[in-house]
């Protein structure tokens, strides 16, 4: 019934105009539920409303002035705010900014909102994807796999807290923007991996959250776009993503690097990727300052991504990266991704020795153990493989990865 | 201005010098949250702050029944006591962290911030 153009152009304008229209009313009317109900009220009524009377003109503008206008309408039914407070929303258009950040965007500061120390990593996640990302928090739900009241619980009490605690609703200033960005990132690249490497449920790859987490990627990129950091995590979740098409095979089994069809990647978004990778080198040598961890990350995928056969990947270059990023995060999981790279360079027998040195810490991560099978197979150790095999096939919660450990393991001689 | 209740939690197990290891250590404590207290009160944070006694000293009392009962010692049974408070005047939760992170830092304690009721949402509890 409905016309599919019109239906293309409520998502297009939904991924574009959602968190700006929140992020407006947010900042107007100093209420988050306000402002995500209004949002959500004023989208039901586009899709009402566009696909009799055609799609406006200035869409966003149309979404803004519906949503403002639901706002009102809800502040005039609750009767615990007083009328005076009443008509100052209502009266006074548009409040300039404070000039307290860099930037002014006003979804900027929805972003550090959401993303603020004070909240659960948890609600982090959830606030972001829902007053950011614009997706129901039934599809949040069901991306992390918890009841819908759970998650709704969730959101709610985040938004509670925000309220009550004062969490502001501003660009942090110059001294703390770092490390706050920092936290930002973070929740962005745990959305992009819990969809790209999906921990629990049945399906390998969550392309809602993978493609959700690079909207926001490319939203802080359009906000600082001259942050080393914002385009680093960019470019890595590109070249990243560009490998989707051949890193689970038709039978549901995970396909490594190594074995994959470089055909079937992503050309676009390799070159995407790869143009902000190279945009940060040049930054770097021209004195932008050392790159940081997803800078690095995204130059490690871009060698991949540049070797037209896995044969011909440049290891030294991408043990010289790991070197870097030990320096700036030495933790197990670092270490580990380096000596995998070190034993294509100088020998599995050496990248086993430097493996080995974390069982300590890594025994209860499968990826540990898989990369210990896989050497050992190299080397001759059938019996050492297998039980490698085992503990990371036991460990391992994402059943790709699992049908392919268990093939491997099957596949050893004896 | 949103007010706020930053809390200082201490070990139940004290030394003689409260929960400082020594006198030295206690002193230079005391010394650098009277600091903290007087740029509190300069820069308009300050409402009230004071230390407690620990609490063992502590009385338990439930007046809600015929006859009140009391009880020796604190509501709560734990491994960490509240040990003294601040109410601060903070313009939103970020300045009350920053405050709390110094003054967290000058007693030597962890610190619980938690922000007090405000008018309005007393009106939204007294109307829903």
């Amino acid at each position: 019934m409905t016309d599919p153009t019109v239906e293309q152009a409520i998502t297009r304008v939904h991924h574009e105009q959602w968190a700006r229209v929140v992020a407006g009313l947010a900042r107007r009317f100093g209420d988050l539920d306000v402002a995500e109900d209004a949002t959500a009220e004023a989208f039901v009524a586009a899709a009402e409303r566009w696909p009799r009377e055609g799609v406006p003109p200035n869409p966003g503008g149309w979404l803004a002035t519906t949503a403002t206008r639901k706002a009102i309408d809800r502040i005039r039914r609750e009767s615990q705010r007083d009328a005076k407070q009443q008509a100052a929303w209502i009266m006074y258009d548009d409040t300039p900014p404070e000039p307290t950040g860099p930037v002014e965007d006003d979804r900027l500061r929805l972003v550090f909102t959401c993303c603020h120390p004070a909240l659960a990593l948890e609600a982090r996640v959830a606030l972001t994807l829902r007053l950011l990302g614009g997706l129901t928090v039934a599809e949040i739900a069901r991306a992390f796999l918890v009841q819908e009241t759970t998650m709704a619980r969730r959101i709610t009490r985040a938004k509670a807290k925000i309220k009550a605690a004062h969490i502001p609703y501003r660009v942090p200033s110059a001294d703390d923007i770092r490390e706050r960005l920092a936290g930002v990132l973070a929740v962005v690249y745990l959305v992009f991996n819990e969809g790209y490497l999906a921990s629990e449920g049945d399906r390998p790859v969550r392309v809602d959250l993978t493609d959700e987490a690079i909207r926001l990627g490319r939203l802080l990129r359009t906000l600082l776009p001259d942050d080393g950091e914002v385009a680093g995590l960019l470019a890595l979740m590109l070249l990243t993503d560009a490998r989707r098409p051949a890193r689970v095979s038709r039978t549901g089994e995970l396909v490594t690097l190594d074995e994959q069809d470089r055909g079937a990647w992503n050309r676009t978004l390799i070159v995407e990727g790869n143009a902000l990778v190279r945009e940060r080198i040049e930054a770097v040598a021209t004195g932008g300052g050392l790159p940081g961890r997803y800078q690095l990350q995204a130059a490690i995928n871009a060698v991949h991504t540049d070797a037209p056969s896995a044969r011909d990947t440049d290891w030294s270059t991408i043990v010289a990266l790991y070197d870097r990023m030990v320096l700036l995060d030495p933790s197990p999981i670092v270490r580990l991704n380096r000596a995998v790279a070190v034993a294509e360079v100088d020998g599995p027998g050496v990248g086993l020795a430097e493996i080995d040195r974390l069982a300590g810490v890594l025994d209860g991560y499968h990826a540990f153990h898989a990369a210990r099978a896989d050497l050992l197979r190299r080397l001759g150790r059938g019996g050492e493989s297998r039980a490698a095999y085992d503990r990371a096939i036991g460990l391992a919660g994402n059943p790709a990865e699992r049908a392919y450990l268990t093939r491997r393991r099957d596949q050893l001689a004896g | 201005m949103p007010r706020y209740l930053l809390s200082v939690y201490g070990p139940a197990e004290c030394t003689e010098f409260g929960a400082y290891p020594s006198q030295e250590a206690m002193l230079q404590a005391f010394a650098d949250t009277g600091a903290f207290n007087e740029r509190l009160q300069r820069d308009g944070h300050f409402v009230f702050a004071d230390g407690l006694e620990p609490a063992t000293t502590a009385t338990t009392v439930d007046g809600q029944g015929a006859k009140p009962v009391f009880t020796d010692g604190p509501y709560l049974e734990t491994k960490e006591y509240l040990g003294g408070f601040w109410v601060i005047e903070a313009a939103d939760l970020d300045v009350a962290l920053t405050l709390a992170a110094e003054g967290s830092k000058a007693c030597r304690g962890t610190v619980e911030v938690r922000p007090f009721r405000t008018a309005e949402s007393f009106r939204a509890l007294l109307e829903p």
